[in-house]
């Protein structure tokens, strides 16, 4: 439908654009100024093309740091998609009760990041923490300051319990939307609950999926905060994924060049990867 | 003021949702834009009202070239299927909403929703919010806030369609009257024959993005100027078969042959199709009862006061639909009677060449 | 197959009712024969739909029982009590093809693959289905889904009676009457129990043996189409059956003679009670231009096609009636009759018998 044009329409849009582009896209530009240029001091810059670039794909450190980022992506998705799934299922979607669980799920959702980092630094402390003593207790060796497999371990148990809110409220929104009527025609056919999930839940939550799984990528792919406040990276490098390896290069050795462009090749990873898998989605959708 | 649409087209990408139109509508006429659901109505209709700009052609009002004019700038009111009203605010607010935005003087909104709100038995419910209303109450208000409005063009995407089949009747009987003593056009759009004949006014029939034919209600339901426009304004759908004219008798087939009544007569002998209305073939013999037809019966719909018939017609279903009750068995042979006078005739481009009435 | 009894049922969706407001179904008592086709018709709000879901098991009757086949059903689910249901809007499973939607249910009752086929396909042919069997469900058009939710139902051999709450809502207007002459087709040949629930006396009319009219949560009259039209037993029943509905003139009785506005008119039964609220009601199918009667003043003649409505004027009433195509309308002043065999007088509303 062509819809008329009011010109006016850009004199709202103007400040926010203008703020966009002040936090935003200048920086941006920045940064890819930096990308393609070499200093050694004192604001004196010269052109050296692609050159941090293919440092940055050539060196082991980028290729280990993005390893270490995918299987950590790959292993939170795996977990929190099905599990805020199944809570979404769980969760009651009428009577006093709707109100209730919904707070509780908000709730990991609103504390400040590098709060929750410091909540399961103190919480996995294997000698003073909660968590700490209890695993040692049960007869596991746990300590997460020097083992990088209890390192990973809790840096994946603090993004479950932060993050999976998000994905079991997207999924009850979207359950909440389905009529009633294709719950009583799966009973009236006698369809027991898996079918009920498999032939009428899941189709109807497609959308809803692709926007969880969406978002939940790209802000794993980027995470920063919460792991550096728990582990700092390590023990070593073992929980260095990509954005804390990126600062420590670009902030704790002043190599502006290389981590711009590091930056750059990470933004287009992220681009890349959301695009490919949007489009899937979507093309599923076509068919 | 009339309202002119002059060679109006509409495209979009591949699709052509109007073909090259040209409508004159007068000044406090009531018009009913008749046809099935994809047939076009509401696209014609937002162009009418500036809400889409044509994709080629003119639209005129009173002498004014509006093609481009958004609807805004146009003095239109539009009431949709679905009751569409601000739902935090009171009854009495909806109504009121065009004046406050029109910047009218207290006293007058005051008069002029209280007057609107009587026409359409809304009084009692002047402080209820739309959510608390039934139904009807919530699309009276809709068309409340339409008329209230003085607009020039007044625009009724299927109003009735989502109300209970008595109460369409009531708001039927009552939509006429509210825009009687006005100037305005209004363009009424229905999926309904009956719904349109019972209004009256002129009725223009839309078939796939085309108008085929525009007219007195009345004379272009027993006159139409084509099959198509016979087909759109029929409910059971016309029954329709080739037939050939030889002298003075009409024939089906080798079976079925009738004498040609006054639709036939002056045509010259050849190959026609007809078309019958269903309440054109009945049970009982008809005052030119020469005309009969046998076929077996697929289903009987009985109501109280009618009987539809549906039988079997060398291989077509067929329809009659007489009144009273004419309980036939399924699988038996019925022994009906045309009224070969009212049939419609179509030459082989399918236009009208005789009959009807 | 099954009888179906609802037997003084009450329903409620507030956990404490406290006034009559509150009650969906005020007091039902209703007996369904087997094989029987019912529709249940009546305005928004009148608990049809609440009444078709008690009798489902989607809904637990606050009071009351309901007996399928003479055995208590009330506590039993939908799937216990074998029913099948066509809601308003189509309700398939759109990740599977057309096949499998209807084979579905059989599924589900591990029946073995072949019968399976055989019950498929037959069911397919009934309902013109059988040609895209391996499409994709969600690719039909409205009227084609309503069909597959139809064919749902029918699949299951078991199915004791088949339930349609306004099934052709979403239906275009042209397609409706084909729908509509199918499920009275189907009804004739499968023979099952089938509860119809409609606001549009047309479906309900004609697709219905017994129709039951509601009214505000409860029942009017139960009867036959024709009974429903020639002897509606309340004022109700004769406004909503019927396009126009029943004329309704207040009147009065005096020595067994039935006046309106002063004009004596004769009615079905020569009347000896008089009393107040009385109203005289014919419908105007048995109303018509006569020599003499009652004197009227013709105020608008409208076209309906097949007949015209001819509204008329008599002392503030007015007094509708039908003419046929092609007769003559009188216009200004003119006299109309009624046929004594169909004017009754109701008083509060029922009929006097």
């Amino acid at each position: 439908m062509n819809k008329t044009f009011n010109h006016k329409g850009w004199l709202f849009v103007l400040p926010v654009v203008v703020l966009v582009a002040f936090n935003a896209i200048i920086p941006l530009m920045t940064v890819v100024n930096f990308s393609v240029q070499e200093s050694f001091g004192d604001n004196v810059f010269f052109w050296s093309g692609m050159q941090w670039f293919e440092q940055v794909l050539h060196s082991d450190r980028f290729h280990a740091a993005l390893l270490r980022q995918l299987l950590f992506t790959a292993i939170v998705l795996a977990i929190e998609v099905p599990l805020g799934l199944a809570i979404a299922l769980a969760m009651p979607r009428r009577g006093p009760w709707v109100s209730v669980c919904l707070v509780l799920m908000a709730l990991p959702l609103l504390i400040p990041w590098n709060v929750v980092g410091a909540m399961w630094n103190i919480f996995a402390l294997p000698d003073l923490g909660l968590l700490g003593r209890l695993i040692n207790g049960i007869g596991f060796h746990y300590n997460y300051t020097r083992q990088p497999l209890g390192a990973w371990f809790t840096v994946v148990l603090m993004d479950v319990w932060h993050w999976t809110s998000l994905v079991a409220l997207l999924c009850y929104a979207g359950l909440v939307a389905i009529p009633d009527a294709y719950y009583q025609a799966a009973k009236i056919d006698g369809a027991r609950p898996w079918a009920v999930f498999r032939y009428i839940q899941l189709p109807k939550l497609k959308h809803v999926l692709t926007i969880a799984i969406l978002l939940r990528f790209m802000d794993s792919f980027m995470i920063y905060t919460e792991v550096v406040v728990l582990t700092g990276g390590g023990p070593g490098n073992a929980t260095t994924f990509l954005s804390i390896d990126l600062v420590k290069m670009a902030l704790g050795q002043f190599d502006l060049g290389p981590a711009a462009a590091m930056s750059i090749v990470y933004f287009l990873i992220i681009l890349f990867l959301s695009w490919l898998f949007y489009t899937l989605m979507m093309q599923k959708e076509e068919t | 003021m009339p309202l002119e649409l002059q060679k109006v087209t509409k495209r979009v990408g591949a699709e052509t949702y109007i073909h090259d139109t040209s409508l004159v509508l007068e000044e406090g006429s009531f018009n009913i834009l008749l046809g099935s659901t994809l047939a076009g109505k509401t696209t014609l209709m937002q162009l009418m009202a500036g809400i889409q700009a044509p994709t080629s052609g003119r639209i005129v009002f009173n002498g004014k070239d509006v093609t481009g004019v958004p609807v805004q700038k146009r003095n239109v009111s539009m009431v949709y299927q679905q009751f569409i009203n601000y739902p935090n605010f009171t009854v009495y607010e909806n109504i009121a909403s065009p004046l406050r935005v029109a910047g009218e003087a207290e006293e007058n909104i005051d008069r002029k929703v209280r007057k609107s709100a009587e026409l359409l038995r809304l009084t009692p419910m002047l402080t209820r919010r739309p959510g608390e209303l039934s139904g009807g109450q919530q699309q009276r208000t809709a068309i409340a806030r339409a008329i209230i409005k003085d607009s020039d063009l007044i625009l009724l995407d299927e109003p009735l369609a989502n109300l209970d089949y008595k109460l369409r009747e009531e708001m039927r009987d009552e939509l006429p009257r509210l825009f009687m003593d006005r100037k305005r056009i209004v363009v009424y759009a229905t999926t309904e024959p009956a719904e349109a004949l019972l209004f009256g006014g002129q009725t223009a029939t839309l078939f796939q993005g085309r108008v085929t034919q525009f007219g007195p209600t009345s004379h272009i339901y027993r006159y139409p100027c084509d099959l198509t426009s016979a087909q759109v304004f029929s409910d059971p759908p016309l029954n329709t078969a080739e037939i050939e004219k030889r002298g003075q008798r009409i024939v089906l087939t080798e079976s079925i042959e009738w004498p040609a009544g006054k639709g036939a007569e002056k045509l010259a002998d050849g190959r026609y199709m007809i078309g019958i209305r269903p309440h054109h073939i009945t049970p009982e013999a008809q005052e030119n009862g020469a005309a009969t037809i046998s076929g077996r019966v697929l289903v009987t719909e009985i109501s109280g006061s009618e009987s539809v018939i549906h039988f079997d017609m060398k291989g077509q279903t067929w329809v009659s639909q007489s009144h009273g009750v004419h309980p036939f068995d399924i699988g038996s042979l019925a022994k009906l009677y045309v009224d070969i006078d009212r049939a419609f005739f179509f030459d082989s481009s399918l236009r009208f060449v005789g009959g009807g009435g | 197959m099954a009888k179906i009894l609802v037997d003084n049922v009450r329903h409620s969706y507030f956990a404490e009712p406290k006034g009559e407001e509150d009650w969906a179904l005020k007091k039902i008592t209703l007996e369904c024969e087997d094989g029987g086709a019912y529709a249940l018709l009546g305005p928004s709000g009148c608990g049809k739909t609440t009444l078709l879901n008690l009798i489902s098991g989607l809904l637990r009757p606050t009071e009351g029982r309901i007996y399928f086949d003479g055995k208590d059903a009330t506590e039993a689910s939908p799937e216990q009590r074998n029913i099948a249901q066509v809601f308003q809007f189509p309700v398939i499973y759109d990740t599977m093809t057309i096949y499998d939607n209807l084979a579905f249910p059989l599924r589900n009752r591990r029946l073995g693959e072949a019968e399976v086929d055989q019950r498929v396909r037959e069911i397919a042919r009934m309902l013109e289905l059988d040609t895209i069997l391996k499409r994709r469900a969600s690719g039909l058009t409205a009227d084609g889904k309503q069909k597959i939710s139809l064919g749902r139902g029918l699949v299951r051999t078991d199915v004791n009676v088949i339930m349609f709450d306004e099934p052709l809502t979403v239906i275009d207007p042209h397609l409706k009457w084909q729908l509509r002459s199918k499920l009275k087709e189907l009804h004739h040949r499968i023979r099952r129990t089938m509860i119809y629930v409609t606001h549009d006396q047309t479906e309900a009319l004609t697709f219905a043996d017994q129709v039951v009219v509601m009214k505000d949560g409860e029942i009017v009259q139960i009867g036959t189409p024709i009974e429903l039209f020639e002897r509606p037993r309340h004022t109700f029943v004769g406004h909503f059956i019927g396009s126009p509905g029943m004329n309704l003139l207040p009147c009065e009785i005096k020595s067994a003679t039935a006046y309106v506005a002063g004009k004596a008119v004769k009615t079905l039964k020569s009347r000896r009670e008089s009393g107040d609220h009385l109203e005289l009601g014919v419908r105007p199918e048995f109303v018509s231009f006569a020599e003499e009667g009652i004197p009227v003043d013709v105020t608008k003649v409208a076209d309906a096609g097949r007949f015209r409505i001819v509204e008329t004027r008599y002392n503030g009433n007015a007094i509708k009636l039908l003419v046929a195509e092609g007769r003559d309308i009188p216009s200004g002043k003119a006299h109309v009759s009624f046929d004594p065999e169909h004017t009754q007088i109701y008083q509060n509303g029922w009929m006097i018998e």
